[in-house]
């Protein structure tokens, strides 16, 4: 199936009253961000996308599939489940070698190309760790941040799912700007639960939650992008200033007020980037 | 009545599965009965009397083989069940034995397994899944897309049967599970096992397949009584 478009038909909030956005339609090639504060339901929301929610979930919402209901195939086997939701488990529980692992499941998904896909997805695994993904090595002996970029490099490349949902990836300990960087040049529906302001200012739009509700669909301002621009060059101050304390180095404030006059007097085309 | 037999080892869920699916069908207006069979401890038939209103008891097998017991006891449980005026018997096994497949023909063979087990587990495990008519898996909430799609295809490898993925703690995706169960025929008399248990040391051991303590000879027992020699 040829997926188009999914789509998200409102329900009711934690407190029982109709959500105040009726419908969230999401385009292939979208990246969305989930945004809202802590237990306003963002987990809640992306697990109903997951689950193909029919009214059947605390929210009483609804999922489409290029404006339709999905077809029980997508639940009856997750092998043809066009959604892969990347959960905050930072743990394998399979105790099979990274390469056999992947073999099996790039034999699932009756990849082309196996052993090339497998390559595939050690080497975007990779990009997004430190410490490069030992393949002999079983799951279950990944660090957190090697078995989140293997979830997220499976999904991708293995899995080749047209939607991907990832919950906080940027508490993954993976590069999580490198990672938008990545995925983005996958055709997909990108879904992020987040609490960061740049992943969130990367998006093309941002659905707000609030007490279990979707309050409103926020597209991304063209000022915005210089924004983010900006806010981009204040991170790379923040990292520069962490590097030093790390290297045991003092800081001084006369540096730290020169650097953020360069932010200020950065010309808009350049904070874009 | 109508059997349902699920089985699985310990901790694989059968109890958070047998608990939504029941409390689905009573919303429906089925009525129920559930038997417990276990070995030495088990507090499931109070939590199916207490949180679901129906006639629940359990059975402890002691220093029979419990998969043994089941055989035995079944027979007196189905007429039980059927003094409650319930429609459905829901069995849950102690599990303990790999080999000993408790299913009887005419009855749903449920085998409940959890996704969190080895990925290789489905290929250890005999009878208890090839003679099961469906396989659901527990834990899917704590395991990857990935280790799903390939703990599915080894289960697939060992046994040619439907397979239902659930998070049983939150409910989810059960309803199939229910709808297979409200599918399952009246049980025709009389009942018998499908598969023999392994090991010849007792009559059911030894392939008598009869549902019954009547049916079998040596140490056997009666739901509601100690065991007694019965020899021929
Ligand atoms: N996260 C999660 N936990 C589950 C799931 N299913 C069961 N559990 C938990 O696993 C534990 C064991 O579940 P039970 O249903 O008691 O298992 P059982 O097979 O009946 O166990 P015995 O009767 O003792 O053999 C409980 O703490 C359940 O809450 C699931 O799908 N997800
Ligand atoms: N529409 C809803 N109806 C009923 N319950 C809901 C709804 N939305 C969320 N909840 C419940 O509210 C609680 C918090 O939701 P959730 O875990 O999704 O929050 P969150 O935004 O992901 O929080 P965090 O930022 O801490 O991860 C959960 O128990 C969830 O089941
Ligand atoms: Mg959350
Ligand atoms: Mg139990
Ligand atoms: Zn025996």
């Amino acid at each position: 199936m040829d997926i188009r478009e999914i789509s998200l038909i409102g329900g009711f909030g934690k407190a029982g009253g109709r959500e105040p956005v009726a419908r969230l339609d999401m385009r292939m090639g979208d990246v969305v961000s989930i945004v809202g504060p802590t237990g306003s339901g963002k987990t809640m929301l992306i697990n109903d996308i997951a689950l193909f929610a029919d009214a059947n979930t605390p929210s009483r919402r609804r999922v489409l599939v290029n404006g339709a209901p999905p077809p029980a195939i997508f639940q009856e086997d997750p092998s043809h489940n066009p959604i892969a939701l990347i959960t905050q488990h930072t743990t394998f529980l399979s105790d099979l070698p990274v390469r056999e692992f992947l073999r099996i499941h790039a034999k699932i998904r009756r990849a082309a190309r196996q052993e090339s896909v497998v390559e595939e997805t050690l080497a975007f695994a990779n990009e997004l760790t430190g410490e490069p993904i030992i393949e002999r090595s079983a799951m279950t002996e990944l660090s957190g941040g090697q078995t989140r970029a293997l979830l997220v490099a499976d999904a991708v490349v293995i899995g080749n799912s047209p939607i991907i949902l990832l919950d906080e990836i940027e508490n993954a300990g993976i590069d999580r700007l490198r990672a938008l960087e990545l995925l983005k040049r996958y055709r997909k529906i990108f879904i992020f639960v987040t609490h960061d302001l740049r992943i969130t200012l990367l998006s093309d739009y941002r659905v707000v939650l609030l007490g279990g509700a979707m309050q409103a669909i926020v597209a991304r301002a063209e000022e915005e992008r210089r924004v983010a621009g900006r806010i981009g060059l204040l991170d790379g101050i923040m990292v520069d200033v962490r590097n030093r304390l790390r290297a045991g180095e003092r800081l001084a404030e006369r540096d730290l007020i020169g650097e953020l006059e360069q932010v200020l007097a950065a010309p808009s085309a350049e904070a874009v980037r | 009545m109508r059997a349902v037999i699920c089985a699985g080892p310990p901790t694989s869920g059968k109890t958070t599965v047998l608990r939504h699916a029941a409390r689905k069908l009573a919303e429906r207006g089925r009525r129920l009965a559930y038997l417990k069979i276990d070995v030495q401890y088990c507090d499931e038939d109070e939590l199916f009397a207490r949180e679901l209103g129906i006639p629940a008891r359990k059975v402890y097998s002691g220093d029979l083989c419990p998969d043994h017991c089941s055989v035995l006891v079944l027979g007196d449980a189905l007429a039980w069940a059927a003094r409650e005026s319930a429609e459905f018997l829901l069995v849950e096994t102690a599990g303990l034995c790999l080999r000993c497949a408790p299913y009887i023909e005419g009855g749903l063979g449920v085998i409940v397994l959890e996704a969190t087990s080895g990925m290789n587990l489905p290929r250890k495990i005999g009878a208890m899944l090839t003679l099961a008519d469906l396989a659901v898996v527990t834990k899917i909430d704590l395991v990857s897309q990935a280790e799903k799609e390939v703990f599915r295809a080894n289960l697939l490898d060992a046994a040619d049967i439907p397979v239902i993925e659930t998070d049983a703690l939150h409910g989810i995706n059960l309803e199939p599970v229910v709808r297979r169960i409200e599918a399952t025929p009246e049980l025709v008399e009389p009942s018998r096992l499908r598969g023999s248990p392994p090991m010849s040391v007792c009559t059911i051991c030894a392939g008598k397949k009869e549902i019954g303590w009547e049916h079998h000879y040596g140490v056997v027992r009666a739901l509601d009584s100690d065991l007694f020699y019965r020899g021929q």
